[in-house]
């Protein structure tokens, strides 16, 4: 099931930074080496084995842009699912970003109405901390206004900390078919383990792509960290030409374990009862294993069947 | 045996004479020793709980084997101080080119959170201190390591002049100094030129001192970047030098890995990733890394599942197991508070865990006893330290942040 996500924004604005480091593993320093994206860069990304993520990557050079509305424009936004759009934050042509922003608009308005759309301000790593959420909000307050009757969401984002992948987890999970059956399995996995939290993740990216929280936990912001953090892990392993299978971390408070699930997704499983031994869970993990291995075939028969259908 | 208490060591040399009255004074009242500069870490109030007050324990903080001091030299801009941030504050290293000029010495206790009982300097570049008023004996004299930071992107002439002047000066003072300097911010060069930077430095650094005379002066040159690993390896052979244990810890160590059937093993500073031993074989890099990029990822989620609310003075017993696809295991287990085992080791060897775990708890014991820290600290008034909460779980993490 291929959905066309397109990746649009100004030159130099961060688009194919972050999706090397997303979806190509690349670690953020590595991004330096990247050079200006020419015209329109495609890429099919299998997320979740079954979906194929058709990513353009469209050079944002003003002689590109300008063909994009022109001449390409109904072979650029027509069946579009979402539009993520890049802005700048150090950005000194304000007027222009939003001028390129809403023509992306209205094309994506006649062509794909209803597509979703995602604002990421990027760059935030450049404002002061303390600035950071008051120049986030004005820029949101902005958009939302000139996206109507559109609807967007805002993130901001920097391929420096976690808030890139909570930023593209959430547009990976507006694309996930099948989410909420998912949850609900996760919700009686965690209850019968008697776990704090569960967490799934897609293996290549290690986005979460849904969860569950039994214990209230304080930290909001955890998912995109733990995110962040298993995946400079497993680039660090790289380095050996090895990967990681899976990961165990206890102290005398809490256990984590993070463990292969399915073939397109890994488990984390919190446990705050530490009496519990680890074997116990683990064994329990893999019985689940083979439930959720049944829902994603399910899911893949479904899907193939829907498309038996299509003219 | 001289044994390293969970103390910190004084600030200046006139307070190594004044040891009889600390059983009195407060925490509160040492800190206006402070000679010069800025701030020091807040006092722990454990600073000078003696375990056993025995005139021997005394005796030792009094014997010239104690080198309480590192000092982080170097001309203007050549990145002292954001190494020292990089190490032991945990600072990501893209958030250093926000850091100020350091305006005066900074000195930073580490003790408070580390196994490291060194107090770090940070000198001033932009300040010649060499030919003001600052007292040279009393910097010096104290002093067990010298790091002169060299900026190797930049032109290293003036940076050997400087060097030869510092060193000279501070060899006069102590000979026992141990000269390390760190050919820094090698990140943009290719490994050739890395290696002929090495030379030519070290080939003129040698030659200037062999022209004045001072030929038992030996100085130990580092590849360093904060952006790598080589800083922490470079550290940890600083550090290393300095730890009148190390044979016995190195012993230990090699005992340990050849009755478990480990590969390798490390005994890590928790906060600093510096390594205090490992085991005989060599040190291969990407090992080292690989065990550095664990214990992040320990501490991580640590911080994050971690019960920030934990009273208990006692240890948290931190354990990690990570499976690689290559049939190699990492295995971390928490010694002390402040250290903790890393080792590396195969999927066979890993059935005997058992055996493994039992090894690991005499090697616990052994540590120990080395440093004789104990678990629960006593305070002459029976009152709990307030730093007793487990510093593992205490540490921001800045690339989270």
């Amino acid at each position: 099931m291929k959905k066309k996500v397109l990746l649009m924004g100004k030159s130099g604005s961060g688009k194919t930074s972050m999706r090397s480091i997303i979806f190509a593993n690349y670690i953020a320093r590595d991004t330096r080496r990247l050079g200006a994206t020419i015209d329109v860069e495609h890429s099919h990304v299998r997320f979740l084995g079954n979906l194929v993520l058709n990513l353009w990557d469209c050079g944002g050079q003003e002689a590109f842009m300008e063909n994009y509305f022109a001449s390409q424009r109904d072979n650029i936004f027509r069946n579009v699912e979402v539009l993520i759009y890049v802005f700048d934050v150090e950005s000194r042509e304000l007027e222009k970003d939003m001028h390129y922003y809403q023509t992306c608009l209205e094309a994506i308005l006649q062509n794909s109405p209803s597509a979703k759309i995602f604002c990421l301000i990027h760059k935030m790593d450049l404002v002061q901390e303390d600035q950071r959420d008051i120049v986030f909000r004005d820029r949101e307050d902005d958009l939302v206004r000139l996206s109507k009757p559109l609807q967007c969401a805002c993130f901001k984002t920097s391929i420096w900390d976690e808030t890139l992948y909570k930023a593209w987890s959430s547009i990976m999970y507006q694309l996930i078919p099948n989410v909420q059956e998912l949850e609900t399995n996760l919700a009686r996995f965690a209850e019968i383990i008697n776990a704090d939290e569960v967490l799934l993740f897609e293996k290549a990216t290690f986005l979460v792509i849904s969860h569950n929280e039994r214990r209230k936990h304080k930290d909001i912001h955890r998912f995109e960290k733990i995110s962040n953090i298993i995946k400079q892990f497993k680039l660090s392993c790289s380095k050996v030409a090895a990967s990681f299978q899976s990961m165990e971390v206890r102290n005398n408070c809490f256990a984590a374990f993070i463990e292969v699930f399915t073939s397109n997704t890994y488990v984390m499983v919190i446990m705050s009862d530490t009496s519990i031994p680890s074997e116990l869970t683990l064994i329990n993990i893999r019985n689940a294993r083979k439930h959720f291995e049944k829902l994603e075939k399910l899911d893949k028969n479904r899907l193939n069947a829907g498309r038996q259908w299509r003219v | 045996m001289f044994k390293l208490v969970n103390m910190k060591y004084i600030l200046t040399i006139k307070d190594f004479f004044n040891v009889q009255n600390h059983k009195q004074k407060s925490s509160k009242q040492m800190e206006s020793h402070e000679g010069f500069g800025v701030s020091v870490g807040s006092m722990p109030k454990a600073a000078f709980s003696y375990h056993g007050e025995d005139d021997d324990q005394i005796a030792t903080v009094l014997s010239s084997d104690v080198k309480p001091r590192i000092l982080l030299m170097g001309l203007r801009r050549s990145g002292k101080s954001s190494i020292q941030k990089v190490v032991f504050h945990k600072m990501s290293p893209n958030e250093t080119l926000f850091l100020e000029s350091t305006a005066k010495i900074f000195k930073d206790d580490v003790s408070n959170n580390s196994f490291i009982n060194f107090q770090i300097w940070d000198i001033p570049g932009q300040v010649d201190f060499l030919d003001t008023n600052f007292d040279l004996d009393m910097i010096f004299g104290g002093t067990g390591a010298l790091i002169f930071v060299v900026d190797a992107q930049d032109e290293y002439i003036d940076a050997l002049t400087c060097l030869h002047q510092t060193v000279s000066k501070a060899y006069r003072v102590n000979p026992q100094i141990r000269f390390e300097i760190f050919i820094h911010k090698v990140d943009g060069l290719s490994d050739d030129h890395k290696i002929e930077t090495q030379r030519d430095i070290s080939q003129r650094a040698n030659e200037e001192l062999h022209e004045a005379g001072l030929t038992d002066l030996h100085l130990s040159f580092y590849l360093t970047s904060i952006y790598d690993h080589s800083i922490f390896e470079a550290f940890s052979k600083v550090v290393q030098k300095l730890i009148p244990q190390l044979s016995t810890l190195e012993n230990l160590l090699s005992s340990y890995v050849q009755n478990s059937m480990v590969e390798k093993a490390f005994l890590f500073d928790v906060v600093s990733k510096i390594y205090i031993a490992t085991d005989g074989s060599a040190v291969d890099m990407q090992s080292y890394e690989l065990c550095c990029e664990m214990i992040d990822v320990m501490i991580d989620m640590t911080c994050i599942y971690g019960d920030d609310e934990s009273e208990c003075a006692c240890e948290q017993d931190s354990t990690c197991i990570i499976r690689l696809n290559n049939s190699s295991i990492l295995y971390l287990r928490e010694i002390t508070r402040f250290l903790v085992l890393v080792c590396i080791l195969r999927d066979e060897a890993f059935t005997k865990r058992g055996i493994i775990d039992y090894n690991i708890l005499c090697l616990q014991k052994a540590i120990h006893s080395v440093f004789d820290v104990r678990t629960k600290l006593n305070k002459p008034n029976g009152v709990l330290p307030v730093e007793g909460m487990n510093s593992i779980g205490h540490l921001a993490n800045s690339t989270n942040a």
